[in-house]
């Protein structure tokens, strides 16, 4: 089979599987609804009727909330892994998502009344000033930008930033509040917030997707990159900005949720290869699937209380990760 | 005619001056080889060609144009190189990795032209990988791993290529293959070699040119008749070589460490 059809064939698959989780989460959930109130909610909407409103107002934003930061997880770990030219990286590891964890828990203390959209703009600048710290850290030897380095730096600014957020929770008491968002869940994305913040995502996605072929680049080193006459570090730049905007938004509506950005990566290039132009459009769909799976199991599972779904997609993300290990020791 | 021109250019690589004003003339459709000790700036010098490098003094020179003055991809069209191996793309297939070849040539987002095709596939063809065209690099030996390379730099279609050491690690049968393949790109094709070398009988037999270098300092320039002497070996390399003649090119036979008092 070739490389094209099989890609085709994947994506089709992951297509079909994304509109299959969609209409599931959007009909099941907490509160019981009828086929028929769902598809009058949709098509038909009265804000009187309460079954109508719940699904209007607090579960579809929810739902293309779950799938758009799925998309943007594994996407931004796609782009770390390529750049950083590690197997094992996503914007966790680099610190840029306890950047942005670190600026939430600032504005969480001194300014509590700010509005979600507000406090993505701390997350956003969190997540820059950690890519900024690592990236100069980094660079501070006159020598090229070494993923190991890089890999480094990103560990001791991520334990510093993450030591300073707790300690600062603790002292401030507010512990309680942050456990939730620390592992995770999509609850509280609404219609404002994907208004504000959905073009946001929306546009980075697509320029990462418009990058995926300087991504295939990427596999040759520097000196190579260079004698073919492009620009490694505007490439290396844009990727970061994508990580930097997808991991800071993210972070900011759901919490730091760990493995998305560092398994979907490798389940895309197990299923069609390498190539950047194949592995990325798989990749973000693979990433939305992978969320609203486990948005639709945190919600079902226990009604009506919450199971923060990054606990789920971690219990789901490592047996497999490790399956993946193992199996296929040359592509990971 | 000269391709390639140094004046008084000096290198310096991580805070140590590793070229101090060096002058080169690299002439047009020939084949020249660096040759020198390891840390005699080999390598600095054939970055600071390839424009990987800048000078901190002095300027190189393309086609009789300040290199500093031209756009880097532009520069792709005209100088094609393969750095030192440290490259492990592999993941990519052959073909992938030629195909990279093109990218000076084509426009952003835009597909793959008839002329990128033709020029793909005729650089595999020469480079002998027509049979190998799908496999990973990963699964390819030192020596089709190295062609594949070269066939990069081929399908890059420029009038000078520039190798830094393109043997090393590779067993005598892959060396002589590389070496044969470099030397039919320049007789059949009149591309201007440019290459850094350790195998002093690979760089006589093969060469036109030879250049000298110790320290980041010119030793000695020219045919290379001229270069490969007893006395020269013994300056750069410290060597005693025992030099014969084979086929009009030198032929070093053996050597020892040179040592005051015991050869002449």
């Amino acid at each position: 089979m070739s490389s094209r059809v099989r890609f085709l064939l994947q994506f089709s698959i992951e297509i079909v599987l994304l509109c299959i989780l969609l209409i599931l989460n959007v009909r099941y959930g907490a509160n019981k609804n009828s086929n028929n109130t769902v598809m009058n909610a949709l098509f038909n909407y009265h804000s009187n009727n309460i079954d109508q409103r719940i699904i209007h107002q607090i579960r579809v934003p929810r739902v293309i909330g779950a799938a758009l930061i799925g998309s943007a997880l594994a996407g931004s770990g796609a782009l770390m892994q390529c750049v950083t030219k590690n197997p094992m990286a996503d914007s966790g590891l680099l610190g840029i998502n306890s950047g942005a964890a670190l600026m939430l828990t600032f504005s969480f203390i001194f300014f509590p009344k700010l509005s979600t959209q507000q406090t993505t703009v701390f997350s956003v600048f969190g997540a820059a000033l950690a890519a900024i710290l690592v990236f100069g850290l980094s660079s501070m030897k006159k020598i090229q930008l070494s993923p190991t380095i890089l890999v480094l730096a990103g560990m001791a600014i991520s334990a510093f930033f993450t030591a300073l957020s707790e300690g600062l929770a603790l002292i401030t008491q507010l512990k309680q509040d942050l456990a939730f968002w620390h592992f995770g869940g999509i609850s509280a994305v609404s219609w404002a917030q994907l208004t504000s913040l959905g073009p946001w995502l929306a546009g980075g996605l697509l320029v990462t997707l418009l990058l995926a072929p300087s991504l295939n680049l990427l596999n040759l080193s520097d000196d190579s990159i260079k004698s073919l006459g492009k620009n490694i570090n505007s490439i290396r730049l844009i990727a970061l900005l994508c990580v930097v905007i997808l991991s800071g938004i993210s972070v900011a509506l759901v919490g730091a949720v760990a493995f998305v950005g560092l398994i979907i990566p490798h389940i895309a290039r197990f299923l069609v290869g390498t190539d950047y132009r194949q592995v990325m459009p798989l990749t973000l769909i693979l990433g939305a699937n992978l969320t609203l799976c486990a948005d639709l199991i945190a919600r079902t599972i226990n009604p009506p209380n919450e199971t923060p779904f990054g606990i789920i997609i971690s219990l789901v993300g490592v047996p497999f990760f490790i399956y993946l290990a193992r199996k296929d020791n040359q592509r990971i | 005619m000269n391709i390639i021109e140094t004046k008084k250019v000096c290198v310096s690589y991580e805070k140590k001056l590793t070229i101090n004003d060096l002058s080169i003339q690299i002439p047009k459709g020939r084949i020249t080889t660096l040759i020198g000790p390891n840390g005699s700036g080999k390598s600095t010098l054939i970055r600071t060609i390839a424009h990987l490098l800048h000078p901190c003094d002095g300027s190189v020179f393309l086609d009789s144009q300040n290199i500093d003055e031209e756009k880097t991809s532009d520069i792709a069209k005209k100088l094609a190189v393969l750095p030192q191996s440290s490259n492990t793309a592999s993941d990519l297939t052959v073909n992938d990795l030629v195909t990279f070849g093109r990218i000076p040539y084509r426009k952003r987002f835009a597909t793959l032209s008839k002329l990128d095709h033709e020029k793909i596939d005729w650089a595999i063809e020469r480079a002998s990988l027509k049979d190998l065209k799908n496999r990973r690099l990963s699964t390819l030996s030192g020596g089709q791993r190295q062609r594949a390379w070269i066939a990069m730099a081929i399908a890059q279609d420029t009038d000078t290529i520039i190798l830094d050491e393109p043997t090393t690690y590779l067993d005598l049968t892959h060396q002589l293959d590389v070496m044969l393949l470099i030397k039919e790109l320049n007789e059949k094709e009149h591309r201007t070699i440019i290459m850094a070398l350790h195998d002093l009988n690979h760089a006589a037999r093969f060469s036109d040119q030879l250049i000298a270098i110790k320290d980041g300092v010119l030793q000695v320039s020219g045919p290379v008749q001229k270069v490969i002497t007893k006395q020269n070996l013994r300056n750069i390399f410290n060597i005693d070589a025992t030099i014969v003649n084979d086929h009009d090119k030198p032929l070093i036979l053996t050597y020892n460490r040179w040592q005051e008092g015991i050869a002449n």
